[in-house]
């Protein structure tokens, strides 16, 4: 790839065009990012805010088991989610690309339709669904099953990170399934491969790069949701970005809170630099 | 210039004085005599920053109308929000937030007038204080009244469903080892003082301790208790019971949806604490005498009785508490505690470096299992 000319007359050009977005990005990104950074060397402020006093104080305290604990747990949550919607996003995608284009459109509409509404409002309804005498436990017991304890749960915790990010899985997939060449499973058919092996040796492998962005996409915001822990989890397990807020909201604690956020997107750089990799490395190949 | 700064002195306080070197009258003290009664308050404007829905919808309009000073709202939701606005500029007093009133639990009072943010309160300028409760002056965060006038006040206790609760709760530990037909059915709260306080007043320990011994005894007994919890709810206790999806919660007392008949709040025999909202006047604002002026206003009993008509809290003022719908009273126990029985109550004052002792216990039991 070759390098923009940072100076010169297409810079002059350019301007124009990149320099209302730019501007945006850089107060509104650059500026608190760099407050982010910059809090997580200092003092706590008795009264919140922060005292002008460096120290790392704020990172050792990251080392402590209770927050490590946090962090793995969240690690964990975020895990499962993915791995769940990988496992039921995958099939879904694998339908709605093999649909006539019309039809392919209108089960699209559907995927993203919940986004529509307000992501409080669908937790709530969650809360709803599964709280003891809620819709869940009135289906279990027309079964003959039941009652279950759901809400409040860890359960509940990823079955609500996983209803609200399974689009997010879904449409990368159906875009890297769509692109599919259906000659390519075809000739596999050809040379003898049954339908799993066809699956296994040249769709997967194709669409590898569609599975690496998906699990991204729903690893990233589980990993810092503290709407749902609150929610759907009643407060009774804590994930990364409840620690995070409670910093900020209830402890007065801006610096630590800061040195957890910049935690927070260490991880997730790792994670984003680890997936550019692979994809490139994959497309090369 | 010069003349343009001590006029303008006048409203802007004493501190302005000190700093720009108008000593004509000597060094003088941080009295009452650096506002001047007779100023002509209509020239004032106010921002006032208070909970959502803490204070009559047309207050604005109606201190417009009799005090003549225009007056702008602005609302914080929780006394962290409003503590950092106001400390934003470092705790050394020389912040101006451009908010001339704030109201904030009583620790977060003291904790700003350590700071040096607040005026201390001219009471010559609040003749209505005499509506107050002779007890509303001895809050342990603020005695005298100082820096600080008490809006609200009451205690936290348990609230419960009469219908599902066989045995009336009388002690936190109802709450905290309740009865196996209850397990999953018992909300506590989780801001951090009020997280720790049924444990720690079960053990019999003070509200505001700071021993870590103690600290560490509540965070076992609040770990033993989490495993019969439904969820820690610091804002939607009363519609669970309301519901029955909870049959007992930790409560404070205005948020009890009492005026549910099955409903009913106990304040439990190891006692409990004594919360108070209060107002102050920051030291930065330049309309103070019309700062005092708004206050006196609120201490009138006609506006004052509006917050325990409305969102069911005890006001401090013995005339507006007096002058209640009986009906209201009837329907609404803890509206009927008498200041002597909230006095009993342990007041939560700041507890300083060791708040973060809280926090750290807070983590520890929301991430415990």
């Amino acid at each position: 790839m070759k390098r923009w000319p940072l100076t010169g007359p297409r810079l002059m050009k350019r301007w124009p065009l990149t320099g209302p977005g730019l501007t945006y990005l850089t107060v509104l990104m650059v500026v608190p990012l760099g407050l982010v950074l910059s809090y997580a060397f200092l003092r706590r402020g008795r009264f919140g805010g922060v005292v002008y006093q460096p120290t790392i104080e704020n990172l050792t305290r990251l080392a402590d088991p209770l927050y490590a604990d946090v962090v793995l747990h969240s690690t964990w949550t975020a895990a499962l989610t993915t791995f769940l919607a990988l496992l039921f996003g995958y099939p879904t995608a694998y339908v709605i690309a093999g649909l006539p284009r019309r039809r392919q459109t209108i089960a699209l509409i559907a995927v993203v339709l919940p986004f529509w509404t307000s992501f409080l409002i669908r937790v709530y309804a969650w809360i709803v669904l599964l709280s003891g005498p809620g819709w869940l436990n009135k289906a279990l017991r027309a079964v003959g099953l039941g009652p279950v304890d759901v809400l409040y749960t860890d359960a509940a915790v990823v079955t609500g990170l996983l209803y609200a990010y399974l689009p997010l899985m879904i449409l990368p997939l159906y875009a890297s399934l769509v692109r599919l060449d259906p000659q390519v499973r075809e000739a596999a058919a050809n040379l003898g491969a049954g339908p799993w092996t066809t699956f296994r040796t040249v769709t997967l492998p194709l669409t590898l790069p569609g599975v690496l962005t998906g699990c991204l996409f729903v690893f990233v915001p589980s990993f810092g949701n503290f709407v749902v822990p609150e929610l759907l989890g009643g407060g009774r397990s804590v994930m990364v970005g409840n620690l995070i807020r409670d910093q900020f909201l209830k402890a007065r604690d801006w610096p630590f809170g800061s040195a957890l956020a910049l935690a927070l997107l260490a991880v997730l750089m790792v994670l984003l630099l680890a997936q550019a990799w692979a994809a490139r490395r994959y497309a090369t190949r | 210039m010069r003349g343009l700064r001590a006029v303008g002195a006048v409203a802007a306080g004493l501190a302005l004085f000190l700093v720009t070197g108008c000593g004509e009258e000597g060094s003088r003290s941080n009295g009452p005599d650096a506002l001047d009664p007779k100023a002509d308050i209509t020239k004032q404007s106010l921002t006032v920053s208070i909970w959502d829905g803490y204070s009559p919808e047309d207050l604005p309009a109606r201190v417009k109308d009799d005090l003549g000073v225009p007056v702008k709202i602005a609302h914080h939701a929780t006394n962290e929000e409003i503590m950092a606005k106001l400390t934003a500029g470092g705790a050394g007093g020389d912040s101006d937030s451009g908010i001339d009133v704030a109201f904030v639990s009583g620790q977060y009072a003291q904790a700003l007038n350590e700071a040096g943010l607040l005026e201390p309160i001219h009471a010559d300028l609040i003749p209505n204080l005499k509506n107050l409760y002779p007890e509303a002056q001895k809050l342990a965060y603020d005695k005298g009244n100082t820096f600080s006038v008490p809006y609200t006040w009451g205690t936290t206790g348990i609230c419960y469903r009469t219908d599902l609760v066989k045995q009336p709760p009388t002690s936190w530990n109802d709450l905290l080892n309740p009865p196996p037909a209850l397990k999953k059915k018992v909300t506590m709260m989780t801001t951090e003082r009020w997280l720790a306080l049924p444990a720690l007043k079960a053990l019999g320990h003070s509200v505001n301790t700071t021993s870590d011994q103690e600290l560490d005894a509540a965070r076992t007994l609040l770990l033993k208790a989490k495993k019969n919890l439904l969820a820690y709810d610091d804002t939607t206790f009363g519609d669970r019971l309301t519901k029955g999806e909870s049959a007992m919660a930790e409560a404070w007392d205005g948020w009890c949806p009492t005026s549910d008949p099955k409903i009913e709040f106990t304040v439990p025999k190891e006692g409990s604490d004594l919360w108070v909202d209060t107002m102050v006047v920051l030291k930065s604002s330049k309309n103070k005498e019309a700062a005092h002026a708004l206050i006196n206003y609120i201490l009138d009993p006609e506006i004052h009785s509006w917050a325990a008509e409305n969102i069911l809290y005890k006001v401090p003022n013995k005339a507006a508490m007096e002058q209640l719908d009986p009906k209201v009273l009837e329907a609404n126990a803890p509206l009927r505690m008498t200041p002597a029985e909230l006095l009993k109550g342990e007041s939560i004052v700041d507890v300083g470096e060791a708040a973060t002792k809280y926090t750290r216990l807070s983590t520890e039991v929301a991430a415990g299992s």
